[in-house]
C-alpha cells in the first residue's frame, strides 16, 4: 500500500494538503511549545540581573524570542519537506554542514567561546555554532546510507555501516579537535543508536560498544593529562588563584539546586541565580535556575515536559513507516535524550562540565533553531507514516 | 521493520527512560533530602568587593603644561588570603620578604594588621582596607628587587609587585601654587558615612583631594574604581570571581594659571618680602595675585609663606605637620589672608562718593590733619596739600579729603544717633565690589573679609557686651592687684564699650573710608575691585579652573567666565576712577616704582596702600593695579605684612610682573617677549593627545625638560 500510495503524486498531494493540520503529533507540539516558553521565562530570570545595568534589561530576552521565532519557522519548514526531496539533498546538506563545521578554524571567523573554538561570526554581532546544525545533517546522511538499497527487512551491509560510521567519524574528529566533549558524546550516542537501530549485526553494536568504552577511558586520561596542563599553565600565570573554576562552578550550581528544596525560593527570588554565583546560568546552568527558583516541582515539570518530547519522538520511531523515518527520529531521540541527561546531569553534579545547552530551554540561537528542525522533522515522519496508513 | 530494530528501538527506549529516571532522583536526593543543608550553603555565600584605585587626573596650567602630574612607583603588597594558608600563616614567608627589602620584620607585620585587631598600631600603619585586598607594605621598591620577588614566586607566595601610581609636582619653571593645588590625604569618617553605596563611592583606603584645586575637583579627577567581585564561602574563603571591572582613569583639570607666569610672581613676592625685610620689618607674610581682568580668570596667584607640595606624597609625618602649622604656611593669604586694605580702599570710597553725589570734579582741601572731638586724624607723614581736585587726593592718597566725605556723609546720616539700618554710601560701595562676602573662588576654605559699618559695629556690642559690662562692674581685679593704673584704664574703655559701644562714631567712619579700622579684605577680593573698575563695572566670580579634559583628549567641559553682578556704581564714576588712576603711577604714590617703565605704552592704573595695623611696627604694604590702564587686561594686586609702603616694598615687584606679562625690556615692548606663550593667555584648553599627554609649548616655554615622562602613566 505503501508503495502504491507513494507512487501516486495525485493522491498523495491531496492527502498531504488535506491532513497536514489534522494529522501533526500535537502532544508533542503542545509539550515542544510549552517547554521553550518554560525556558524563555528560565532565560528571563537568569538574564535580568546581567543585564540590569544595561539600557535594555530585557535585550537578552527579546533576542532569545527573536531565536525561537526563526527555529519555529525552520521547523515548519522542516516537517513539510517531501522525503525523496529531502533525502535526494542530504548530501549536500551534509557537505555543507561539514565546510560550516570546518569554518571556524579560518582565521578572523571564528570566536572562541568558553575554550572552545567553534563559532563563526557574523556580521551584527551574531555567532552561529556549526556543530549543531552538524547533528542533524549527521543523523540525516547516515538514515539516508543505511536505509538504502533494501527493504526493511535485511540488515545493512558491512560496507554501508563503514560508510555510516565515516559520516558520523569526521565531524566527530572536528569537534574533538574544538575540544568540544559534551558534542562529541552525543555524536557518539547518536551514531552508536542508529546503526544499532538500523538492525546491523550485533557484533557491530557490540564493537561499537566497546570501542566507545576505550575511547571514552582515553578520552579520559587525555583529559586529566589536559587538566593537570591547564592547571599548572594557570598556576604559572596567577598562582593566587588555587581555585579551579570547573569546581567552583559545580560546586555553585548544586548549591543553588539543593537550596531550592521542594518549591524554589520563586521565580526571579533565587538568591544564587540573581546574584550571578553560578556562572552561563542562562544556558550551559540553566537547570540551576528552575531548581533553584522553582525547586523539585519545577524540575520535575521541566524533566516531565522533556520526557513527553522524547517519549512522542521515540513513538514516532515505532511508527515509522519506512526505515529511513525510524533511524531519522532515532536519531534525533538520542540526540536530544543525551544531551538532556549531560546537560542537566552536570548541573546536577552527575556528569562531567561540558559547554552544552539543554534542548529548547537554553538561550543559544542555533541550538534553538536545530532543536525545532529536529522537531519538525519528527513531525514529518509523522506525517509521512499517517499518510501511509501505519 | 525487523524484530532486530523494533527491539534494539525498545532498548534505547528504556535506556532514555532510566537516564530521566535517574536524574529525577538525583533531583530529589539534592534538593528535598538534602535541600535544608544546600539552602544554608546558599545563605552563607556571599561576595565581596574588591576596589582598584584609578589613576588620577592632573592638573594643567593654561598652556598645557602639568602642574600635578602622576608618577609611577613599585609597590609590594601582600596577599594575607594566600599567606594565611601557608605553614605558621606565613611567618617565613615574611621573614624572607623583610630580609631582601631590608626592612625589620615587624614593619611589614605591624601593616598586614587589620586596623581595630589585637595589636595593631594605629592609622596609618595599620591596614584600613579590605581583607582581599593586598596589603602594600613597601612602597618606591627597586624595580631589581621587585624582579627577583616575581621571579622567585614560589618562595614568595601571596606577594606581589605592581605599578602604582602617585602624585607628582613637575613645578614648571619651578612654580610653586602649592596653595591653590592642594593635596591628598585618606578620606575621612564623615565622606565615608556622608555618601551612597554605588560602585564609585570612596573606601576606606581611598585619598581624596583635602585642599585646593585637589579637592575642589576630587569628583572629576578621582575617576572610577576598577570592582573586582569575588564569592567568599563562609569560612571566608575566595571561591571564585564573579565579575571584573577596570578603572576609569580621572579627568584633567585645565586651569588658567600660567605657570611661567606664575613663577614669576612668587619670586617677585618673594622679592618684595626681601625689601621689607632690608627696611628691618618683619615682612612676614604676602600674597599676590593676577586676574585677567575681562573673565576673572586667576593667571597666578601666590602666597608667602609656602610650602613643597610634595611633601604630602604618601602622607606627612607628625613632626612635618607642625612644622606647617608653625609656620602658618598651610593657608594661602591671596584667598585665605583677611587683612586692612589701607588705600587702596580709597578707589572704593571714591565711588561712593560719586554714588553719594559728592562732585567727584570739585576742588576739596587737603590740610594735614583734623580733628575730630579729642581726636586727631592725620595725613601719612602730616603732608598738606591745599585744595586740591579728587584726582589729585587719589594719586597723593590724601586721607583728610576722604576724611572730610565721611564726616559729612556720617553727619547726614544722623551722626552717632543714627539707626543702625541708617544709609552708609562708603559700607554699600564695599559690598557692591564683592568686599565683606566670598568671591565664589572654585578653591576651598576662602575667607569673606569684613565690611565695617553701623551694622557690624551693633553686632559685634551685641556679642560682646555682656563680657564688657561684667568686666567694668568687677573692675579687673587681677590686674589691680599689679597695676591699679591699667585696671583703672581697662574698666573705662569696657564702660564706655557697655554703655555705647554700639555707636558708630565720626572716627569709625573716618577710619572706614581709607580702609583702616575694622575693614577687612583678601588680596583677591582687591584685585577683584580693581579688576572691575577696569572691565567698566562687572564683578566676576573668580576661576582657576578653564576647563575639564579627558585622559583621552576629549574636552568635557569648559568652565566660562561668571558674572557675579554689575556693581552699582555709575557709568560717570567709574569713569572718573579710570581716568584718575592712571595718575597715581604718572605723578603720584605709585609713581617712584614705575620710574623708566613705558608708560607711554603700556600706562598702569594703580594705588597705593600703607594700612596700619594696631601692634605691628610697620604698615601692610599694598600695591593694586591694572594694565594697560587704556585698554585694560591684568589686575595686578600685591601685599605684604609689616612691609612699609605700598610703593616701596610691593610697588617695585608690580613692576616686574607688568615686565614680565607685557615682555617689556627697558623702554622697548614686545609682546614675544612675555612670559605668556603667544603675549597673552590660550583662549582654547590645551590639547591632550588620545594616549594622555599633554601638549605642551615647544623649546622656551616647556618648563620642563622632557613633557612627556611628566604626563599621565595611565
Amino acid at each position: 500500500m505503501s508503495t502504491f500510495m507513494r507512487t501516486d503524486p495525485s493522491v498523495h498531494t491531496l492527502t498531504r494538503q488535506s491532513g497536514y493540520w489534522r494529522d501533526l503529533d500535537w502532544i508533542l507540539l503542545i509539550a515542544a511549545v510549552a517547554t521553550t516558553i518554560f525556558g524563555s521565562m528560565l532565560v528571563w530570570s537568569a538574564s535580568r540581573a546581567d543585564m540590569a545595568s544595561d539600557s535594555d534589561p530585557q535585550s537578552y530576552l527579546k533576542r532569545h524570542v527573536i531565536n525561537i521565532v526563526i527555529g519555529v519557522v525552520l521547523g515548519w519548514i522542516a516537517s513539510r519537506l517531501d522525503h525523496r526531496w529531502l533525502r535526494a539533498y542530504t548530501p549536500i546538506i551534509y557537505g555543507v554542514s561539514m565546510f560550516l563545521l570546518v569554518l571556524p578554524f579560518v582565521p578572523g571567523l571564528g570566536t572562541t567561546i568558553a575554550g572552545a573554538r567553534a563559532w563563526i561570526d557574523l556580521p551584527g554581532g551574531l555567532t552561529i555554532q556549526p556543530s549543531e546544525f552538524a547533528k542533524v545533517a549527521v543523523i540525516l546522511m547516515m538514515a539516508v546510507l543505511l536505509s538504502e538499497k533494501r527493504d526493511a527487512e535485511s540488515e545493512p551491509r558491512d560496507k554501508d555501516v563503514l560508510l555510516s560510521l565515516g559520516v558520523a567519524l569526521f565531524p566527530i574528529l572536528i569537534i574533538l579537535v574544538q575540544n568540544d566533549t559534551g558534542t562529541v558524546l552525543i555524536l557518539g550516542s547518536v551514531a552508536l543508536s542508529i546503526i544499532a537501530v538500523s538492525g546491523a549485526r550485533t557484533r557491530w553494536v557490540v564493537g561499537l560498544i566497546g570501542g566507545a568504552v576505550v575511547g571514552i577511558m582515553v578520552a579520559i586520561q587525555v583529559g586529566l593529562l589536559k587538566e593537570y596542563q591547564v592547571q599548572r599553565l594557570t598556576s604559572f600565570i596567577n598562582p593566587t588563584a588555587d581555585v579551579s573554576s570547573s569546581a567552583y562552578n559545580a560546586n555553585q550550581a548544586r548549591i543553588a539546586i539543593g537550596g531550592g528544596g521542594w518549591s524554589g525560593y520563586g521565580l526571579f527570588e533565587g538568591p544564587q541565580t540573581q546574584g550571578k554565583f553560578v556562572p552561563v546560568n542562562e544556558s550551559d546552568f540553566i537547570f540551576t535556575v528552575v531548581g533553584e527558583e522553582l525547586g523539585f516541582i519545577g524540575s520535575v515539570v521541566l524533566l516531565g515536559l522533556l520526557a513527553i518530547v522524547l517519549w512522542r519522538a521515540v513513538m514516532i520511531a515505532f511508527r515509522a513507516d519506512d526505515m529511513y523515518g525510524r533511524l531519522v527520529a532515532t536519531g534525533i531521540v538520542a540526540w536530544l535524550a543525551f544531551q538532556m541527561f549531560e546537560n542537566v546531569g552536570m548541573a546536577l553534579g552527575i556528569m562531567p562540565i561540558t559547554g552544552i545547552p539543554l534542548p529548547l530551554v537554553s538561550a543559544g540561537g542555533t541550538s534553538m533553531m536545530a532543536t525545532w528542525i529536529a522537531i519538525g522533522l519528527l513531525q514529518n515522519i509523522r506525517l509521512h507514516a499517517v499518510r501511509a496508513g501505519v | 521493520m525487523s524484530e532486530r530494530s523494533n527491539l534494539r528501538l525498545l532498548v534505547l527506549a528504556v535506556l532514555v527512560l532510566s537516564l530521566l529516571g535517574t536524574l529525577v532522583a538525583r533531583a530529589y536526593y539534592l534538593q528535598v533530602m538534602e535541600g535544608a543543608e544546600y539552602r544554608a550553603a546558599a545563605e552563607n555565600n556571599t561576595v565581596r568587593e574588591v576596589a582598584e584605585p584609578a589613576v588620577r587626573g592632573i592638573v594643567l596650567d593654561q598652556a598645557g603644561r602639568p602642574l600635578v602630574a602622576n608618577r609611577t612607583t613599585v609597590v609590594v603588597t601582600v596577599d594575607r588570603q594566600v599567606l594565611d594558608q601557608q605553614p605558621n600563616d606565613g611567618a617565613a614567608v615574611i621573614t624572607r620578604l623583610a630580609r631582601i627589602l631590608d626592612t625589620p620584620r615587624e614593619s611589614i607585620a605591624d601593616r598586614l594588621k587589620t586596623c581595630g585587631s589585637e595589636g595593631a598600631k594605629p592609622p596609618p600603619v595599620c591596614w584600613n582596607g579590605s581583607t582581599y585586598q593586598p596589603v602594600p607594605v613597601a612602597s618606591d621598591v627597586d624595580t631589581q628587587i621587585a624582579l627577583s620577588i616575581m621571579e622567585r614566586r614560589r618562595e614568595f607566595p601571596g606577594i606581589s609587585a605592581k605599578l602604582e601610581a602617585v602624585r607628582e609636582y613637575p613645578a614648571p619653571f619651578n612654580a610653586n601654587a602649592a596653595h591653590m593645588l592642594g593635596y591628598l590625604g585618606p578620606v575621612t569618617e564623615e565622606q565615608l558615612e556622608a555618601q551612597g553605596d554605588g560602585d564609585d563611592r570612596l573606601r576606606r583606603t581611598d585619598v581624596v583631594g583635602r585642599t585646593g584645586l585637589e579637592s575642589q575637583y576630587d569628583d572629576v579627577l578621582r575617576g572610577k574604581p576598577g570592582i573586582t567581585t569575588l564569592a567568599v564561602d563562609t569560612a571566608g574563603r575566595v571561591t571564585g570571581t564573579l565579575e571584573e571591572r577596570d578603572p576609569t582613569p580621572g579627568n584633567y583639570v585645565v586651569t588658567s594659571i600660567d605657570s611661567r607666569l606664575q613663577s614669576v610672581v612668587e619670586q617677585q613676592l618673594l622679592a618684595a618680602i626681601r625689601r621689607a625685610q632690608e627696611q628691618d620689618y618683619a615682612g612676614k607674610s604676602g600674597a599676590a595675585v593676577v586676574v585677567e581682568v575681562d573673565t576673572g580668570r586667576i593667571l597666578a596667584m601666590a602666597s608667602y609663606p609656602t610650602y613643597d607640595p610634595s611633601i604630602w606624597i604618601g602622607g606627612v609625618t607628625k613632626k612635618q605637620f607642625k612644622q606647617l602649622i608653625d609656620d602658618e604656611s598651610l593657608s594661602s593669604n591671596a584667598y585665605q589672608g583677611q587683612f586692612a586694605p589701607g588705600s587702596t580702599f580709597k578707589a572704593v570710597s571714591t565711588a561712593a562718593a560719586g554714588n553719594d553725589n559728592f562732585d567727584l570734579y570739585g576742588i576739596y582741601p587737603c590740610p594735614s590733619r583734623m580733628k575730630i572731638g579729642t581726636q586727631v586724624f592725620r595725613n601719612y607723614e602730616s603732608n598738606a596739600y591745599g585744595p586740591i581736585s579728587l584726582t589729585r587726593a587719589l594719586e597723593v592718597s590724601c586721607n583728610t579729603v576722604f576724611y572730610e566725605i565721611a564726616r559729612r556723609m556720617w553727619q547726614e546720616a544722623g551722626g552717632p544717633d543714627a539707626e543702625v539700618t541708617a544709609p552708609d554710601p562708603v559700607a554699600e560701595s564695599a559690598r557692591t565690589f564683592g568686599l565683606g562676602s566670598r568671591t565664589g573662588l572654585d578653591l576651598p576654605g576662602e575667607a569673606s573679609g569684613r565690611v565695617a559699618s553701623r551694622e557690624f559695629k551693633y553686632d559685634n556690642w551685641e556679642a560682646k557686651k555682656d563680657t564688657w559690662c561684667r568686666n567694668a562692674e568687677e573692675g579687673y581685679p587681677e590686674t589691680r592687684k599689679t597695676d591699679p593704673k591699667l585696671a583703672d584704664y581697662f574698666t573705662a574703655l569696657d564702660r564706655e564699650n557697655c554703655t555705647d559701644g554700639y555707636q558708630w562714631r565720626a572716627g569709625d567712619a573716618l577710619n572706614a573710608v581709607i580702609g583702616q579700622g575694622d575693614t577687612t579684605v583678601t588680596p583677591l577680593q582687591m584685585a577683584m575691585v580693581y579688576a572691575t573698575i577696569a572691565n567698566g563695572g562687572t564683578l566676576y566670580q573668580p576661576q582657576v579652573a578653564k576647563g575639564i579634559v579627558s585622559p583621552t583628549g576629549d574636552v568635557v567641559e569648559v568652565f566660562d567666565p561668571v558674572v557675579t553682578r554689575r556693581v552699582d556704581v555709575s557709568k560717570k564714576t567709574l569713569r572718573f576712577l579710570r581716568n584718575s588712576l592712571p595718575g597715581v603711577t604718572t605723578d603720584g604714590s605709585g609713581k617712584t616704582p614705575f620710574l623708566g617703565f613705558p608708560l607711554g605704552k603700556i600706562p598702569v592704573a594703580s594705588k597705593t596702600g600703607s594700612a596700619q595695623v594696631t601692634g605691628e611696627k610697620a604698615s601692610t604694604s599694598w600695591f593694586a593695579s591694572y594694565a594697560p590702564a587704556n585698554d585694560p587686561k591684568y589686575a595686578v594686586v600685591m601685599m605684604v605684612t609689616e612691609g612699609g609702603t605700598g610703593s616701596k616694598t610691593s610697588g617695585p615687584s608690580v613692576r616686574k610682573i607688568y615686565e614680565a606679562l607685557f615682555g617689556v625690556k627697558g623702554q622697548t615692548v614686545n609682546p614675544r617677549d612675555s612670559v605668556l606663550v603667544g603675549g597673552s593667555p590660550q583662549d582654547a584648553l590645551p590639547t591632550v593627545r588620545p594616549d594622555g599627554t599633554p601638549v605642551s609649548p615647544k623649546g622656551r616655554g616647556s618648563g620642563v625638560a622632557d613633557i612627556r615622562a611628566a604626563g599621565s602613566s595611565s
